[in-house]
Protein backbone atom coordinates (compact mmCIF):
# COMPACT_ATOMS: atom_id res chain seq x y z
CA UNK A 1 0.00 0.00 0.00
CA UNK A 2 1.58 3.32 -1.06
CA UNK A 3 1.87 5.96 1.67
CA UNK A 4 -0.59 8.16 0.11
CA UNK A 5 -3.51 4.81 0.51
CA UNK A 6 -2.19 4.13 3.66
CA UNK A 7 -3.30 7.79 5.02
CA UNK A 8 -6.43 7.86 3.63
CA UNK A 9 -7.26 4.15 4.75
CA UNK A 10 -6.14 5.94 8.64
CA UNK A 11 -8.26 8.55 7.87
CA UNK A 12 -11.29 6.85 7.09
CA UNK A 13 -11.71 3.77 9.30
CA UNK A 14 -13.37 4.35 12.31
CA UNK A 15 -11.12 1.35 14.20
CA UNK A 16 -7.72 4.03 13.77
CA UNK A 17 -7.76 5.33 17.36
CA UNK A 18 -6.11 9.19 17.21
CA UNK A 19 -4.08 10.09 19.64
CA UNK A 20 -4.98 12.46 22.24
CA UNK A 21 -3.45 13.97 25.55
CA UNK A 22 -4.70 14.32 28.89
CA UNK A 23 -4.98 18.74 29.16
CA UNK A 24 -6.70 18.41 32.20
CA UNK A 25 -7.60 16.36 35.52
CA UNK A 26 -11.06 17.71 37.56
CA UNK A 27 -11.10 15.25 40.40
CA UNK A 28 -15.14 14.84 40.60
CA UNK A 29 -15.64 11.54 42.82
CA UNK A 30 -13.68 9.31 44.74
CA UNK A 31 -14.39 6.99 41.88
CA UNK A 32 -14.96 9.58 39.02
CA UNK A 33 -12.33 12.26 37.12
CA UNK A 34 -12.89 14.34 34.18
CA UNK A 35 -10.20 14.37 31.30
CA UNK A 36 -9.99 17.00 28.88
CA UNK A 37 -8.48 15.77 25.79
CA UNK A 38 -6.69 17.78 22.99
CA UNK A 39 -6.11 16.37 19.76
CA UNK A 40 -2.51 15.79 18.66
CA UNK A 41 -3.04 15.19 15.13
CA UNK A 42 -5.13 17.16 13.62
CA UNK A 43 -8.36 18.88 14.68
CA UNK A 44 -11.06 17.36 17.19
CA UNK A 45 -14.23 16.17 14.95
CA UNK A 46 -17.32 17.86 15.54
CA UNK A 47 -19.80 16.23 17.78
CA UNK A 48 -23.79 16.00 18.32
CA UNK A 49 -24.24 15.70 22.62
CA UNK A 50 -25.25 12.27 23.56
CA UNK A 51 -22.81 10.56 21.00
CA UNK A 52 -19.55 8.95 22.75
CA UNK A 53 -16.18 8.05 21.64
CA UNK A 54 -13.88 4.63 22.11
CA UNK A 55 -11.49 5.78 24.92
CA UNK A 56 -7.94 3.55 24.78
CA UNK A 57 -5.71 3.04 27.43
CA UNK A 58 -2.50 1.85 25.77
CA UNK A 59 -2.07 -1.75 26.49
CA UNK A 60 -5.30 -2.26 28.56
CA UNK A 61 -7.53 -1.55 26.35
CA UNK A 62 -10.92 0.22 24.97
CA UNK A 63 -14.08 1.58 26.65
CA UNK A 64 -17.09 3.53 25.16
CA UNK A 65 -17.03 6.79 27.01
CA UNK A 66 -19.84 9.74 26.70
CA UNK A 67 -19.01 13.46 25.28
CA UNK A 68 -19.54 14.86 28.95
CA UNK A 69 -18.58 18.44 26.93
CA UNK A 70 -16.77 19.75 24.17
CA UNK A 71 -13.73 21.81 25.41
CA UNK A 72 -13.91 25.49 25.37
CA UNK A 73 -12.89 26.72 22.38
CA UNK A 74 -9.71 24.85 22.31
CA UNK A 75 -10.91 21.64 19.82
CA UNK A 76 -11.06 19.46 23.05
CA UNK A 77 -13.61 16.70 24.05
CA UNK A 78 -14.48 16.41 27.68
CA UNK A 79 -15.22 12.85 29.33
CA UNK A 80 -15.96 12.23 32.79
CA UNK A 81 -15.09 8.63 33.72
CA UNK A 82 -15.58 6.27 36.84
CA UNK A 83 -13.31 3.47 37.68
CA UNK A 84 -15.38 0.88 37.10
CA UNK A 85 -12.96 -2.12 35.74
CA UNK A 86 -9.53 -2.02 33.98
CA UNK A 87 -9.98 -0.01 31.23
CA UNK A 88 -11.83 2.42 33.10
CA UNK A 89 -9.76 2.29 36.01
CA UNK A 90 -6.48 2.90 33.84
CA UNK A 91 -8.26 5.88 31.86
CA UNK A 92 -8.85 7.45 35.11
CA UNK A 93 -5.23 7.29 36.63
CA UNK A 94 -3.92 9.28 33.90
CA UNK A 95 -2.77 11.99 34.88
CA UNK A 96 -1.74 15.54 32.92
CA UNK A 97 0.09 15.04 29.82
CA UNK A 98 -0.52 11.54 29.53
CA UNK A 99 -1.70 10.20 25.97
CA UNK A 100 -4.55 7.85 24.93
CA UNK A 101 -6.44 6.43 21.84
CA UNK A 102 -9.29 8.01 20.71
CA UNK A 103 -12.12 7.02 18.47
CA UNK A 104 -15.27 9.12 17.32
CA UNK A 105 -17.78 10.44 18.16
CA UNK A 106 -19.99 7.53 17.58
CA UNK A 107 -23.97 6.94 17.88
CA UNK A 108 -27.13 9.02 17.33
CA UNK A 109 -27.22 12.08 19.72
CA UNK A 110 -29.97 13.52 22.17
CA UNK A 111 -32.57 15.01 19.17
CA UNK A 112 -32.51 18.75 20.99
CA UNK A 113 -33.82 20.34 18.15
CA UNK A 114 -37.15 18.49 18.01
CA UNK A 115 -37.99 20.08 21.44
CA UNK A 116 -37.75 23.77 20.39
CA UNK A 117 -40.63 25.65 21.37
CA UNK A 118 -41.56 23.20 24.09
CA UNK A 119 -40.92 22.16 27.42
CA UNK A 120 -37.78 19.71 28.20
CA UNK A 121 -37.64 17.37 31.13
CA UNK A 122 -33.94 16.28 31.66
CA UNK A 123 -34.30 13.27 34.36
CA UNK A 124 -30.28 11.95 35.15
CA UNK A 125 -29.32 9.64 37.71
CA UNK A 126 -25.76 9.62 38.66
CA UNK A 127 -22.83 8.82 36.11
CA UNK A 128 -26.07 9.52 33.89
CA UNK A 129 -25.47 13.13 34.34
CA UNK A 130 -22.38 13.16 32.25
CA UNK A 131 -24.22 12.46 28.55
CA UNK A 132 -26.84 14.90 28.96
CA UNK A 133 -24.43 17.56 30.20
CA UNK A 134 -23.88 19.04 26.81
CA UNK A 135 -27.47 19.07 25.92
CA UNK A 136 -27.93 21.04 28.55
CA UNK A 137 -25.12 23.47 27.61
CA UNK A 138 -26.79 23.43 24.25
CA UNK A 139 -30.16 24.08 25.64
CA UNK A 140 -29.16 27.14 27.75
CA UNK A 141 -26.81 28.60 25.36
CA UNK A 142 -30.05 28.81 23.43
CA UNK A 143 -32.67 29.35 25.78
CA UNK A 144 -34.55 31.01 24.35
CA UNK A 145 -36.32 28.48 21.92
CA UNK A 146 -37.60 26.68 24.22
CA UNK A 147 -40.30 26.94 27.20
CA UNK A 148 -39.89 25.54 30.33
CA UNK A 149 -37.10 23.52 31.15
CA UNK A 150 -36.74 20.95 34.09
CA UNK A 151 -33.43 19.30 35.03
CA UNK A 152 -34.01 16.54 37.66
CA UNK A 153 -31.07 14.57 39.40
CA UNK A 154 -30.85 11.90 41.58
CA UNK A 155 -27.58 10.21 43.02
CA UNK A 156 -26.75 8.19 45.68
CA UNK A 157 -25.70 10.45 48.65
CA UNK A 158 -24.97 14.52 48.58
CA UNK A 159 -20.74 13.24 48.82
CA UNK A 160 -21.79 11.73 44.90
CA UNK A 161 -23.05 14.97 43.55
CA UNK A 162 -21.78 15.40 40.28
CA UNK A 163 -20.33 18.59 38.69
CA UNK A 164 -21.56 19.82 41.84
CA UNK A 165 -20.83 23.64 40.89
CA UNK A 166 -22.41 23.53 37.90
CA UNK A 167 -25.62 22.37 39.02
CA UNK A 168 -25.26 25.17 41.50
CA UNK A 169 -25.08 27.58 38.76
CA UNK A 170 -28.12 26.22 36.83
CA UNK A 171 -30.07 25.93 39.97
CA UNK A 172 -29.48 30.00 40.73
CA UNK A 173 -30.54 30.54 37.04
CA UNK A 174 -34.41 32.02 37.25
CA UNK A 175 -35.44 30.13 33.98
CA UNK A 176 -33.95 26.60 34.64
CA UNK A 177 -35.93 24.39 37.57
CA UNK A 178 -32.98 22.28 38.91
CA UNK A 179 -34.03 19.63 41.45
CA UNK A 180 -31.44 17.33 43.42
CA UNK A 181 -32.38 14.10 45.07
CA UNK A 182 -30.19 11.62 46.95
CA UNK A 183 -31.04 8.29 48.01
CA UNK A 184 -29.39 8.54 51.28
CA UNK A 185 -28.80 11.83 53.28
CA UNK A 186 -26.53 13.60 56.09
CA UNK A 187 -27.36 15.86 58.23
CA UNK A 188 -26.18 18.82 55.94
CA UNK A 189 -28.40 17.65 53.45
CA UNK A 190 -31.23 20.30 53.04
CA UNK A 191 -32.94 18.62 50.01
CA UNK A 192 -34.96 16.06 48.41
CA UNK A 193 -34.72 12.25 49.66
CA UNK A 194 -35.53 9.80 47.75
CA UNK A 195 -35.51 8.38 44.15
CA UNK A 196 -35.56 10.65 41.36
CA UNK A 197 -38.95 9.18 39.44
CA UNK A 198 -40.38 11.14 42.36
CA UNK A 199 -39.67 14.51 41.47
CA UNK A 200 -41.49 14.19 38.29
CA UNK A 201 -44.59 14.91 39.29
CA UNK A 202 -43.24 17.79 41.63
CA UNK A 203 -41.72 19.61 38.61
CA UNK A 204 -42.99 22.39 36.53
CA UNK A 205 -43.83 21.56 33.02
CA UNK A 206 -46.51 20.52 30.91
CA UNK A 207 -46.55 17.25 29.67
CA UNK A 208 -48.49 17.52 26.32
CA UNK A 209 -45.61 19.98 25.04
CA UNK A 210 -42.76 17.85 27.07
CA UNK A 211 -39.76 16.37 25.35
CA UNK A 212 -37.46 14.04 28.06
CA UNK A 213 -34.36 13.17 27.93
CA UNK A 214 -33.10 9.94 30.60
CA UNK A 215 -30.09 8.79 31.03
CA UNK A 216 -29.15 6.82 34.32
CA UNK A 217 -28.69 3.09 35.16
CA UNK A 218 -31.21 1.24 33.05
CA UNK A 219 -33.13 0.36 36.17
CA UNK A 220 -33.69 3.77 37.48
CA UNK A 221 -34.68 4.73 33.61
CA UNK A 222 -37.58 2.12 33.73
CA UNK A 223 -38.93 3.50 36.57
CA UNK A 224 -38.37 7.34 35.18
CA UNK A 225 -40.39 6.21 32.23
CA UNK A 226 -43.52 4.84 34.08
CA UNK A 227 -43.75 8.29 36.23
CA UNK A 228 -43.28 10.32 32.88
CA UNK A 229 -46.10 8.60 31.21
CA UNK A 230 -48.22 8.77 34.14
CA UNK A 231 -47.53 12.21 34.26
CA UNK A 232 -48.63 12.42 30.69
CA UNK A 233 -45.82 12.74 28.69
CA UNK A 234 -46.27 10.45 25.12
CA UNK A 235 -43.69 7.76 24.62
CA UNK A 236 -42.84 9.30 21.26
CA UNK A 237 -41.40 12.29 23.04
CA UNK A 238 -39.53 10.26 25.50
CA UNK A 239 -35.43 9.63 24.52
CA UNK A 240 -33.56 7.38 26.69
CA UNK A 241 -29.22 6.71 26.47
CA UNK A 242 -29.16 3.43 26.47
CA UNK A 243 -25.44 1.86 28.49
CA UNK A 244 -24.67 -1.36 26.71
CA UNK A 245 -21.35 -3.13 26.23
CA UNK A 246 -19.85 -1.14 22.92
CA UNK A 247 -16.88 -2.83 21.17
CA UNK A 248 -16.05 -1.92 17.51
CA UNK A 249 -18.55 1.29 17.89
CA UNK A 250 -20.07 0.76 14.49
CA UNK A 251 -22.30 -2.14 14.67
CA UNK A 252 -19.94 -5.01 13.65
CA UNK A 253 -19.20 -6.75 16.78
CA UNK A 254 -22.81 -7.43 17.66
CA UNK A 255 -21.57 -6.98 21.69
CA UNK A 256 -23.89 -3.97 22.43
CA UNK A 257 -27.11 -5.68 20.01
CA UNK A 258 -30.36 -4.49 21.75
CA UNK A 259 -33.21 -6.36 20.00
CA UNK A 260 -32.93 -5.70 16.32
CA UNK A 261 -31.18 -2.22 17.13
CA UNK A 262 -27.27 -2.16 17.87
CA UNK A 263 -26.88 0.40 20.97
CA UNK A 264 -23.50 2.04 19.16
CA UNK A 265 -25.15 2.40 15.76
CA UNK A 266 -28.74 3.03 16.36
CA UNK A 267 -28.04 4.47 19.43
CA UNK A 268 -27.41 5.02 22.27
CA UNK A 269 -30.35 7.74 22.31
CA UNK A 270 -33.28 5.78 21.18
CA UNK A 271 -37.01 6.92 21.25
CA UNK A 272 -39.21 4.97 24.01
CA UNK A 273 -41.45 3.89 22.02
CA UNK A 274 -38.69 2.39 19.60
CA UNK A 275 -37.72 0.10 22.74
CA UNK A 276 -40.43 0.07 25.12
CA UNK A 277 -41.07 -3.53 24.44
CA UNK A 278 -37.69 -4.90 25.07
CA UNK A 279 -36.48 -2.34 27.52
CA UNK A 280 -37.47 -5.33 30.38
CA UNK A 281 -37.05 -8.18 28.84
CA UNK A 282 -33.90 -10.01 30.61
CA UNK A 283 -30.92 -11.32 28.80
CA UNK A 284 -31.23 -8.59 25.72
CA UNK B 1 -65.83 23.62 57.22
CA UNK B 2 -66.96 24.74 53.38
CA UNK B 3 -63.31 25.97 52.50
CA UNK B 4 -61.76 23.50 54.11
CA UNK B 5 -63.87 20.90 51.86
CA UNK B 6 -62.60 23.10 48.58
CA UNK B 7 -59.30 22.63 50.09
CA UNK B 8 -59.93 19.65 50.32
CA UNK B 9 -61.42 19.25 46.61
CA UNK B 10 -58.07 20.92 45.40
CA UNK B 11 -55.73 18.53 46.73
CA UNK B 12 -54.55 15.22 44.59
CA UNK B 13 -55.17 13.01 47.02
CA UNK B 14 -58.91 13.59 46.40
CA UNK B 15 -59.07 14.45 42.90
CA UNK B 16 -62.44 12.73 41.67
CA UNK B 17 -63.27 11.92 45.22
CA UNK B 18 -67.29 12.04 45.67
CA UNK B 19 -68.31 15.30 47.32
CA UNK B 20 -70.36 13.28 49.97
CA UNK B 21 -67.90 11.57 51.07
CA UNK B 22 -65.46 14.58 50.81
CA UNK B 23 -68.00 16.39 53.18
CA UNK B 24 -67.49 13.33 55.83
CA UNK B 25 -63.56 13.28 55.58
CA UNK B 26 -63.96 17.60 55.85
CA UNK B 27 -65.94 16.93 59.27
CA UNK B 28 -62.85 15.25 60.56
CA UNK B 29 -60.54 17.93 59.32
CA UNK B 30 -58.11 21.11 60.77
CA UNK B 31 -55.72 23.06 59.17
CA UNK B 32 -51.76 23.10 60.44
CA UNK B 33 -49.07 24.93 60.10
CA UNK B 34 -45.77 23.84 61.19
CA UNK B 35 -42.40 26.24 60.95
CA UNK B 36 -39.24 24.93 60.04
CA UNK B 37 -37.77 22.05 62.59
CA UNK B 38 -41.34 21.30 63.99
CA UNK B 39 -42.17 18.13 64.11
CA UNK B 40 -45.65 16.92 62.69
CA UNK B 41 -45.32 13.71 64.76
CA UNK B 42 -42.69 11.63 66.32
CA UNK B 43 -41.78 7.65 66.08
CA UNK B 44 -43.86 5.49 68.85
CA UNK B 45 -46.67 8.11 69.79
CA UNK B 46 -49.89 7.60 68.65
CA UNK B 47 -51.36 7.97 64.73
CA UNK B 48 -54.31 10.01 65.70
CA UNK B 49 -53.92 12.40 62.32
CA UNK B 50 -52.68 12.32 59.11
CA UNK B 51 -51.55 15.12 56.66
CA UNK B 52 -52.54 16.37 53.66
CA UNK B 53 -49.48 18.83 52.44
CA UNK B 54 -50.74 21.97 51.08
CA UNK B 55 -46.99 23.82 50.85
CA UNK B 56 -43.98 22.99 52.24
CA UNK B 57 -41.75 20.15 52.71
CA UNK B 58 -41.76 17.33 55.29
CA UNK B 59 -38.60 14.99 56.25
CA UNK B 60 -39.13 11.13 57.03
CA UNK B 61 -36.77 10.74 59.77
CA UNK B 62 -35.63 7.59 62.17
CA UNK B 63 -33.65 9.26 64.88
CA UNK B 64 -30.20 6.81 65.94
CA UNK B 65 -29.42 6.87 69.14
CA UNK B 66 -25.54 9.23 69.41
CA UNK B 67 -25.62 9.92 65.48
CA UNK B 68 -27.84 13.01 63.32
CA UNK B 69 -31.52 11.48 62.41
CA UNK B 70 -31.61 9.70 58.65
CA UNK B 71 -33.73 10.66 56.52
CA UNK B 72 -35.34 8.17 54.36
CA UNK B 73 -37.63 10.52 52.61
CA UNK B 74 -38.88 14.24 51.91
CA UNK B 75 -42.33 15.16 51.13
CA UNK B 76 -43.93 17.85 49.31
CA UNK B 77 -46.90 19.60 48.12
CA UNK B 78 -49.89 17.37 47.18
CA UNK B 79 -48.58 14.74 49.32
CA UNK B 80 -49.25 12.51 52.50
CA UNK B 81 -47.77 12.43 55.30
CA UNK B 82 -48.52 9.36 57.74
CA UNK B 83 -49.68 5.89 56.69
CA UNK B 84 -50.03 4.52 60.69
CA UNK B 85 -53.52 5.66 61.36
CA UNK B 86 -54.77 3.02 58.42
CA UNK B 87 -53.33 -0.15 60.64
CA UNK B 88 -53.55 -1.07 64.33
CA UNK B 89 -52.17 -0.20 66.82
CA UNK B 90 -51.90 2.86 65.09
CA UNK B 91 -48.45 4.14 66.24
CA UNK B 92 -46.09 6.32 63.99
CA UNK B 93 -42.69 4.48 62.68
CA UNK B 94 -41.03 7.46 61.86
CA UNK B 95 -40.41 11.30 62.61
CA UNK B 96 -41.80 13.56 60.33
CA UNK B 97 -40.57 17.41 60.87
CA UNK B 98 -41.26 20.08 58.53
CA UNK B 99 -38.14 21.27 56.82
CA UNK B 100 -39.66 24.88 55.69
CA UNK B 101 -42.62 26.30 56.76
CA UNK B 102 -45.35 23.79 55.94
CA UNK B 103 -49.70 23.94 55.75
CA UNK B 104 -51.17 21.26 55.72
CA UNK B 105 -54.54 19.91 56.02
CA UNK B 106 -54.82 16.91 59.32
CA UNK B 107 -57.45 14.99 59.61
CA UNK B 108 -57.88 13.34 62.68
CA UNK B 109 -57.44 9.53 62.49
CA UNK B 110 -60.45 8.19 64.80
CA UNK B 111 -63.22 10.45 63.71
CA UNK B 112 -62.49 9.33 60.06
CA UNK B 113 -62.02 5.31 61.06
CA UNK B 114 -65.14 5.98 62.57
CA UNK B 115 -66.62 6.97 59.50
CA UNK B 116 -65.22 4.70 57.31
CA UNK B 117 -66.38 1.45 59.20
CA UNK B 118 -70.03 3.04 58.97
CA UNK B 119 -69.93 4.44 55.57
CA UNK B 120 -67.88 1.26 53.59
CA UNK B 121 -68.08 2.84 50.41
CA UNK B 122 -65.69 6.37 51.99
CA UNK B 123 -63.49 3.56 53.51
CA UNK B 124 -62.93 2.16 50.37
CA UNK B 125 -62.51 4.85 48.58
CA UNK B 126 -59.99 5.90 51.15
CA UNK B 127 -57.94 2.60 51.15
CA UNK B 128 -58.30 2.79 46.37
CA UNK B 129 -56.30 6.36 47.12
CA UNK B 130 -53.98 4.73 50.02
CA UNK B 131 -52.61 1.90 48.46
CA UNK B 132 -51.50 3.30 45.79
CA UNK B 133 -48.99 5.78 47.59
CA UNK B 134 -48.02 2.56 49.62
CA UNK B 135 -46.91 1.06 46.72
CA UNK B 136 -45.31 3.19 45.55
CA UNK B 137 -43.65 4.21 48.74
CA UNK B 138 -42.75 0.63 49.15
CA UNK B 139 -41.28 0.71 45.10
CA UNK B 140 -39.32 3.93 46.05
CA UNK B 141 -37.52 2.21 49.03
CA UNK B 142 -36.44 -0.69 47.01
CA UNK B 143 -35.15 1.33 44.37
CA UNK B 144 -32.95 3.25 47.38
CA UNK B 145 -31.92 -0.57 48.55
CA UNK B 146 -30.83 -1.36 45.35
CA UNK B 147 -28.16 1.26 45.50
CA UNK B 148 -28.64 1.89 41.70
CA UNK B 149 -26.38 5.19 41.22
CA UNK B 150 -23.51 2.86 42.39
CA UNK B 151 -20.50 0.60 40.87
CA UNK B 152 -22.19 -1.70 38.43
Amino acid sequence: MSTENAKVVELISPFTPRRYRVEHVQRELSDTVTLTLAPVDGARPAFVPGQFNMLYAFGVGEAAISISAGGAGNGAFVHTVREVGAVSGAIARLGVGAMLGLRGPFGVGWPFLSAVGGDVVIVAGGLGLAPLRPVIHAILSDRNRYNRIAVLFGTRSPVELLYRHELESWRQRLDVEVEVTVDHADAQWHGHVGVVPSLIARAGFDPQRATAFVCGPEIMMRFTVGALRDAGVAAQRIYLSMERNMKCAIGLCGHCQFGSAFVCKDGPVMRLDAVADILAVREV
Amino acid sequence: MQELEQILAEHPFFAGFESAHRHLVAGCARNHRFDAGRYLFREGESADEFFLIRHGRVALEIASPGHASIVIATLGAGDIVGASWLVSPYRWNFDARALEVTRAIGIDASCLRCKCDVDHDLGYAMMTRFLPILVNRLHATRLQLLDVYGKR
